[in-house]
């Protein structure tokens, strides 16, 4: 136990020093990711109108909570296992006496922190030019918040790392993650907050694990009052607890299979 | 003149053949645009549960969905794959391959490649768009000023692209930062009409998003005023000029790949 937690101290350490070699990229990252701005902008407007029940100041603090999600939430291990694969790397890193899946995860959580002082900094800029939208969450929605956040991230990585795992078959998975990507803005709440969807389709949703990847820890640090927190978290962990033994499966399937590449 | 078209011809003929070793791919990309619209759509029904966009019918609004799927389909064929390569050649030193032919090097990095991945996203896009000018309320609209006021918008992103890739030059590995920049281009999915005052300035004056979707879908609706080709090609011209003076401004501090 003690020697996997240094091992992972180990990676932790290293993969920071990497993330916070290329400032420049984190910064440039932080800044592609503008599409909820400019969906609260077009929301903004609509919620001027009066058609939706919530008012354009409610819309603003929503797509700015959607922005620090996403931040939280970013994953990219398919490209980084694509990659891996198709150079040889991956026989490399199969050598040593740790599963590669502790490299992508330490990657993940170092860029975060290296990211977080950046996030900070727009989401400063932006109180700072539209002041009607400040607020102050309460310290048990950040909790909560940050509990879901926590979720959405496993479970974002394990659905994302095992359609990766199928580049041990194809050696391209990654057009894979572009479908579901496309799933992923439309029924996550990123273009649009689950309130306005269809009540039938809304309920539909929640069942799949698009809405607590953004909507649900979204609406959480915001102060949601009508997310069932018993619901979310079952659906949420039952899909990463199923994820979870389906990817195991696929990886010991795949390793049968893999012949190295390149190396 | 007639040179370049031979070495045109060249350039894609081989970086067609390069592409189509992976034709199962197109089948995916057709299945990821046609999902991608349906999302695009849905998000646009959603608007139009309640209000909608002033002034803008349902029909509408798909128009200039449509319009913003067949420039992204645009994009991916001809500006992406070869823009993205301008970091590429500055990374690996291959820049210098580049400046070496008797080829003007602007046109050699802009046009090298051509990509069919985007064909789905750009014939899905002129349906919808067709689909939604038929059924869309009937005024004059003009498709030839509607089709002048495409060319301009892509001349202005372009432009824009251009320059950005350009400051690889100085800072090298900024693959992202076209990421930016294509991120900023979302916004021509909507109308004008459906952002706040400010955002509109800005998408008019600061990143010209409103002449890629918004112009064209105007006139081809007959809603706009001829005038706004006026600008349109202004800000058009005025990028071209300064991504041509900014290439060569950023040569000249280009040192080569052991510099």
């Amino acid at each position: 136990m003690n020697a996997a937690l240094r091992k992972m101290g180990g990676l932790l350490s290293v993969y920071y020093a990497y993330m916070t070699a290329y400032r420049a990229e984190l910064i440039l990252w932080a800044l592609a990711n503008s599409l909820p701005f400019i969906l609260m902008g077009a929301w903004y407007q609509a919620a001027a109108g009066g058609a939706f029940g919530f008012t354009p100041v409610d819309v603003t603090r929503y797509f700015l909570a959607v922005f620090v999600i996403r931040q939280l939430t970013v994953v990219w291990v398919i490209w980084e296992f694509d990659q891996d694969v198709q150079r040889g790397r991956l026989s490399q890193y199969l050598l040593q006496p740790v599963d590669p899946v502790w490299r992508y995860l330490a990657a993940h959580l170092s860029e975060r922190v290296a990211r977080l002082p950046f996030s900070a900094l727009i989401i400063a800029l932006f109180f700072l030019i539209f002041p009607p939208a400040r607020f102050v969450p309460h310290a048990s929605d950040v909790l909560l918040a940050i509990t879901f956040a926590t979720l959405a991230f496993a479970l974002r990585f394990v659905m994302q790392y095992t359609l990766a795992l199928f580049a041990l078959w194809t050696e391209r998975a990654s057009s894979l993650e572009s479908l579901m990507f496309i799933l992923y803005l439309v029924l996550s709440g990123a273009i649009a907050p689950l309130e306005v969807f269809p009540p039938e389709l809304r309920e539909l949703v929640m069942w799949t694990p698009f809405p607590y990847f953004i909507w649900v820890p979204a609406r959480l640090l915001i102060g949601g009052a009508d997310v069932d927190l018993m619901r979310a978290t079952v659906v949420c962990v039952s899909w990463i607890g199923s994820l979870l033994v389906v990817n195991r499966v696929v990886w010991r399937l795949g390793l049968k299979r893999h012949s190295s590449m390149g190396a | 003149m007639r040179r370049l078209g031979v070495i045109l011809w060249r350039y894609w003929s081989t970086s067609l053949q390069a592409e189509l070793e992976y034709r199962s791919n197109f089948l995916v990309q057709a299945f990821g645009s046609s999902l991608a619209l349906a999302g695009s759509i849905f998000a646009l029904t959603l608007f139009y549960r309640g209000g909608g966009f002033p002034g803008w019918t349902f029909e509408e609004g798909l128009v200039v969905q449509g319009l913003y799927s067949a420039f992204s389909g645009a994009i991916a064929c001809v500006l992406s794959p070869n823009l993205s390569r301008i970091v590429q050649h500055v990374e690996a030193g291959t820049l210098d391959f580049v400046l070496l032919k008797p080829v003007d090097a602007q046109v050699t990095l802009s046009l090298r490649v051509i990509s069919p991945w985007g064909l789905p996203d750009l014939v899905f896009g002129l349906a919808v768009i067709a689909w939604g000018a038929a059924r869309a309320p009937a005024r004059d609209g003009s498709v030839s000023l509607a089709l002048l006021a495409v060319l301009f918008g892509a001349l202005i992103i372009y432009g824009l692209w251009f320059v950005v890739a350009t400051t690889s030059v100085w800072f090298t590995k900024i693959y992202n930062a076209t990421e930016v920049l294509r991120g900023l281009l979302d916004a021509g999915r909507f109308p004008m009409a459906a952002y706040p005052a400010a955002y509109r300035f800005a998408f008019t004056f600061v990143m010209p998003v409103a002449f890629m979707t918004t112009v064209p879908a105007e006139l081809l609706l007959g809603r706009g005023q001829p005038t706004m080709l006026l600008g349109s090609a202004l800000i058009a011209l005025v990028l071209l000029v300064a991504s041509r003076a900014f290439w060569r401004f950023a040569l000249k501090s280009y040192t080569g790949a052991s510099g």
